[in-house]
């Protein structure tokens, strides 16, 4: 583990100074500052509450549109694994669905809910079901037919089957797609704030852009970027740990 | 008591199954051997319910239980979760007396991964028991294991068949086995497969 963190950690400054040498040669800190001039904006931001404010706008759409995703996709991801005609006719849709840019959806859900909550939240929801759905698909059709004749037999209630059965056995796919749709929604939601919400932290994105203000742009980019590396490392990374306990048992 | 009258049972155009029809009482011990391939596991899977699609029909009591012949457990949950999960509203206590009974009752808190292909199995009788069932329906139960592990789960099934008395339905292809356990022996043959 040290060994991991260690080379972790070298990568990481090895990306920072990177930055420093690129930073001095273009030697213009209106198209890219030296990172710690950032730190003086970055504590600003911070103590003004304007930076708070707008992550956790920014997080709490990303929370919704996750859960609302990975629930939806694992429906339908379920539905479809488990049953052949139901795939047959929901896979063409599906198929659209992953070939469409993220750009249509979102606009189409400002156009035709408003510039609402609830219309970058669906937009953005939308954005990701269908590959949390495929991924899951893939998970349902793995299923163990010898357990479910098992839970079948001893009759065990559809919810303890559901938890204690199926879930254990989706796990892998689960956190495959938690981990991809993490990445991709917070980016997505980035889009949506930065076309049509008054806060978060692609709106404010799109106000330093039009400021040209490379600096606030990359303070903006990078809290939130830390703030998604602690949800890894804290939540997705322990979950994943924990319930793959019993292989390396 | 169950009772089955099976017309008939196909794969596609391939009959398996003629007509059965038995009947097992409470209590009773049946045995169902055969060559292997004839279709002894079919019929199992269709009285204990999960091959739906025959003609004919099949009575089973309430509670059923079933050893395969490969343990399928649970290998995410402990050993004791293993039998209270499949049986809801069995206090530990019971469990762990089942765990006990078939001499696993130390490795209450380990996962199914880490027991041996012995202790598996013992764990699936474990769950097979520990639920007082009606009808137990046994596939195979000591297929592939070493004559003397054979021998201590023969005896362990004896055992607990003779303590529960459920009506107990196996198959087997060892002739040996059928007569040790079975009060009465039921031969599948032919294609389709009729008892005879």
């Amino acid at each position: 583990m040290p060994g991991r963190i260690g080379v972790a950690a070298s990568s990481v400054t090895g990306l920072l100074i990177l930055w420093i040498i690129a930073a001095t040669l273009t030697a213009d800190p209106q198209i890219l500052p030296q990172p710690f001039a950032l730190v003086g904006p970055f504590w600003a931001e911070l103590q003004s509450g304007e930076l708070l404010f707008h992550l956790g706008h920014t997080l709490l759409r990303v929370i919704w549109a996750f859960g609302l995703a990975m629930t939806l996709g694992l429906a339908l991801g379920l539905a479809m694994g488990r049953s052949e005609g139901l795939n047959r006719w929901l896979d063409p849709w599906l198929v659209i669905f992953l070939n469409l840019p993220a750009l249509v959806l979102i606009v189409l859900c400002y156009l035709w809910i408003g510039l609402t909550e609830t219309a970058a939240i669906v937009a953005v929801t939308l954005n990701k079901v269908p590959n949390v759905t495929t991924v899951i698909r893939e998970g349902a059709r793995a299923l163990s037919p010898d357990l479910d004749a098992m839970a079948q037999v001893y009759r065990m209630p559809p919810l303890a089957r559901f938890r204690h059965v199926v879930l254990p056995q989706l796990a892998p796919f689960l956190a495959a797609a938690a981990r991809s749709g993490v990445a991709v929604i917070w980016k997505i939601v980035l889009v949506v704030e930065f076309l049509g919400r008054s806060n978060g932290i692609g709106f404010q994105i799109h106000l330093y852009f039009q400021l040209f203000d490379v600096g606030m742009v990359l303070v903006y980019a990078f809290s939130f970027i830390a703030v998604m590396l602690a949800v890894e490392w804290l939540i997705l990374q322990p979950w994943e740990r924990r319930s793959r306990r019993w292989r390396s048992a | 008591m169950i009772k089955v009258d099976i017309t008939g049972k196909s794969y596609g155009t391939t009959q398996v199954l003629g007509r059965i029809a038995f009947q097992v009482a409470a209590g009773e011990t049946v045995a169902i051997l055969g060559p292997s391939g004839v279709g002894k596991s079919t019929l199992l899977r269709i009285i204990a319910g999960i091959d739906k699609r025959f003609d004919g029909r099949v009575d089973s009591p309430g509670t059923m239980a079933i050893v395969f012949q490969e343990p399928t457990l649970l290998p995410w949950r402990s050993a004791l979760r293993n039998i209270t999960l499949t049986h809801p509203g069995l206090p530990d206590a019971d469990a762990q007396a089942m765990l006990d009974k078939v001499g696993i009752g130390d490795k209450a808190d380990l996962f199914p991964g880490q027991l041996s292909l012995g202790q598996q199995r013992r764990l699936a009788l474990a769950r097979a028991f520990a639920g007082q069932p009606d009808l137990l329906i046994m596939d195979e139960p000591f297929v592939s294991l070493d004559p003397a592990t054979a021998e201590t789960m023969l005896s362990l099934t004896e055992n607990l068949i003779a303590e529960h008395r459920p009506a107990t339905l196996f198959v087997t292809h060892a002739q040996a086995e059928a007569e040790r356990l079975a009060s009465r022996i039921l031969m599948l043959e032919g294609s389709p497969a009729t008892l005879r």
